[in-house]
């Protein structure tokens, strides 16, 4: 019997396959190779119709399958419809392994399903290997990104959850049409007790703007306050990029918790970090450390962030900030000019 | 309404030590709440000042020493204390862990309106063992809660903090609840709730008491095991200083992917 790798591809409220999906789909390809040339699949759960819809979106993800759940009561989450028709699916499935977003709703999930099926789960891992049993080595930092650990899994389905931005979608286009196997979950003997009364959207120029910046401004208590974090604003608008605060900064205030970046913020890796008065704290690097180039302006030359910065300028982000504001960036391919 | 506040005793991340062996260094290392179970009980707290008949119990599974943690959760206007330790607890995964103190409440509090769990416990971080309970006693949960808005006809309203915005959602008891953080201050004990604390006692309940066997608690009852445990790699970067803004400029401009030269 062919094994089988189940990725949850979660629908998010505005009816997206959410990215961290494409990361997980592609890093399991490398997991299928290592696994007897394991098929990986999707699960599905969505409104009746959205399947056949997806089927474009799922084309470059590489998968074989999708085994849909489609329910009109499954038009917004709920832990109640989504852990049943999840695991009624995975049991009928037997996947070798199931793993699922570390998002909101991920992490909402995947430890209900977990414990319905008398399995294990293992949570926000950074690293995924098949060993030389065949087992999923599911490697995740603790004690606030300080150890790491690698954690096997007795059960079946091994699983585990991975934050977005961990592992990158596929390059090329992987395109394989997939085949959608549709299943049926009753779902009319579910009491649903919990009842979605409000929803307010954040902005959209606030969300996601961190997840998918190519360059990042972040500040932290060093920024001291809200006219320190202005300044940074001004400066991050002027380079295109978003901004990021440590929890340090968030707690004064000056920034609100989905700027946060770190172990409890976000995970984000882009191809610039400039980090502004912040100490580098493990808690904080831990989000931020696989950026592609790292730079550091701090007053204490010895902080650690500069540990893992690429370029450091020790000093005072109240002087170096105005200073370099004076310098416009053109376009791509100008370099900075000092304005007059 | 009887509430149940889930509470764990984690090292104080902020300050590990290395062994030379870049094992953790155990000795000494300071045992703390878990800053949001500390959210967790404010909860509570907050709900038995604002409506009547509340009872509160904290629970946790541990070593005997959780007992002095939980000794100050009645001092803080706690009704009682429950302490879950036995050898053969030890080494639990989230599962194991969820099943333990699921059963534990089964058996010994089978009359909950509520329980509280913080959303995150800072060692292992892992947010599973709330739904595990959860799981386990077949009720409801509501996970990243921001705000206890109200509790009234057996109904609790909250106010959930996701990534793509806020939620009020309304869930019927009996439930379970994560919470994420709240505004405000923590409460400090009573000169009359320390006396209290002091000549009460902690109930403590080990694994036959609550009916589990061996093979289902602890390491034996965890399906995932750690195979290996190791420190991270420091990033293998030197940091290049500048001297000036100008210099730090023109490096903004390469890593940006501008111009290579
Ligand atoms: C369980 C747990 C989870 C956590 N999760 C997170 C998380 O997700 N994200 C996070 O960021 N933190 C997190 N933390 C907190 C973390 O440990 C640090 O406390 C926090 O990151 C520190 O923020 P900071 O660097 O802004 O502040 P500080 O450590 O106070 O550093 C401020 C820095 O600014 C510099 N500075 C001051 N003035 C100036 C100036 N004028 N010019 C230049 N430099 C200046 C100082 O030299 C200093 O290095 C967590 C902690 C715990 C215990
Ligand atoms: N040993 C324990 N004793 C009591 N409560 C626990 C224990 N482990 C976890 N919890 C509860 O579950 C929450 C989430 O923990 P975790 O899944 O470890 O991140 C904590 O905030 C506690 O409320």
């Amino acid at each position: 019997m062919t094994k089988e790798i189940l990725i949850y591809a979660e629908v998010t409220r505005d009816n997206y396959i959410h990215t961290v999906f494409f990361e997980l789909a592609n890093k399991a390809q490398e997991l299928a190779e290592k696994l007897d040339e394991a098929e990986v699949n999707a699960l599905l759960i969505s409104p009746k119709g959205l399947a056949a819809d997806y089927r474009e979106a799922f084309k470059n993800s590489g998968i074989s399958k999708i085994y849909v759940c489609e329910d009109d009561r499954l038009k917004t989450y709920s832990t109640e419809y989504f852990t049943k028709a999840a695991v009624e699916i995975a049991k009928e499935v037997q996947p070798e392994i199931l793993l699922l977003g570390a998002t909101n709703q991920g992490r909402d999930l995947a430890p209900r399903i977990s414990t319905a099926l008398h399995t294990g789960l293992t949570a926000d891992c950074t690293g995924l290997d098949i060993n030389e049993k065949g087992q999923l080595a599911a490697t995740r930092p603790t004690f606030g990104g300080q150890l790491m650990a690698t954690i096997l899994c007795k059960n079946l389905p091994q699983m585990a959850t991975v934050r977005p931005k961990v592992f990158k979608p596929a390059e090329k286009d992987n395109i394989k049409p997939a085949d959608i196997i549709y299943k049926t979950v009753n779902l009319d003997e579910i009491e649903k007790k919990v009842e979605l009364l409000e929803f307010h959207k954040k902005l959209t120029t606030e969300i996601n703007e961190l997840d998918s910046a190519e360059i990042i401004v972040a500040g932290g208590r060093g920024m001291k306050n809200a006219d320190g974090f202005k300044l940074l604003k001004e400066f991050a608008d002027k380079i295109g990029a978003a901004v990021g605060a440590s929890r340090a900064a968030v707690e004064m205030g000056l920034a609100s918790h989905d700027m946060q970046v770190g172990q409890t913020g976000k995970t984000v890796t882009p191809k610039l970090y400039i980090a502004c008065g912040i100490s580098g704290a493990i808690q904080h690097t831990i989000g931020m450390d696989k950026s592609e180039k790292i730079i550091a302006i701090n007053k204490d030359e010895k902080a650690p962030i500069f540990e893992i910065a690429d370029f450091g300028l020790a000093g005072d982000v109240f002087e170096i900030l105005p200073e370099l504001l004076k310098y416009k960036a053109l376009t791509e391919d100008a370099s900075w000019k000092k304005l007059p | 309404m009887k509430i149940v506040v889930c509470i764990k005793q984690v090292p104080d991340t902020s300050d590990i030590k290395w062994t030379e062996n870049n094992t953790i260094q155990r000795e000494g290392l300071e045992s703390v709440m878990n800053p949001y179970d500390v959210y967790a009980l404010e909860a509570a707290l907050k709900l038995k000042k604002s409506y009547d008949n509340i009872e509160i119990t904290t629970l946790s599974m541990g070593p005997l020493q959780a007992g002095d943690m939980l000794k100050k959760t009645l001092a803080l206007g706690v009704d009682n204390a429950i302490l879950l330790s036995d050898r053969k607890f030890a080494a639990a995964d989230t599962y194991a862990t969820g099943k333990t103190i699921g059963t534990a409440i089964k058996q010994k509090l089978p009359d909950f309106d509520l329980i509280i769990c913080g959303q995150f416990a800072i060692d292992g971080d892992t947010a599973q063992t709330g739904p595990s309970i959860a799981n386990t006693l077949n009720i409801p949960q509501v996970t990243y809660i921001q705000e206890i808005i109200s509790s009234e006809n057996g109904e609790l309203k909250v106010r959930r903090e996701l990534d793509d915005g806020t939620e009020i959602v309304k869930v019927k008891l009996p439930a379970l609840i994560c919470m994420l953080q709240d505004y405000f201050e923590p409460a400090r004990a009573r000169i009359n709730g320390i006396i209290k604390a002091q000549n009460s006692e902690i109930t403590t309940y080990g694994l036959d008491d609550i009916g589990l066997l061996p093979e289902e608690a602890g390491l034996r009852g965890s399906p995932t095991y750690v195979s290996k445990a190791f420190r991270p790699e420091p990033k293998n970067t030197e940091c290049v200083f500048v001297n000036s803004a100008e210099e730090l400029a023109e490096k903004i401009q390469i890593c940006k992917g501008g111009k290579n030269d």
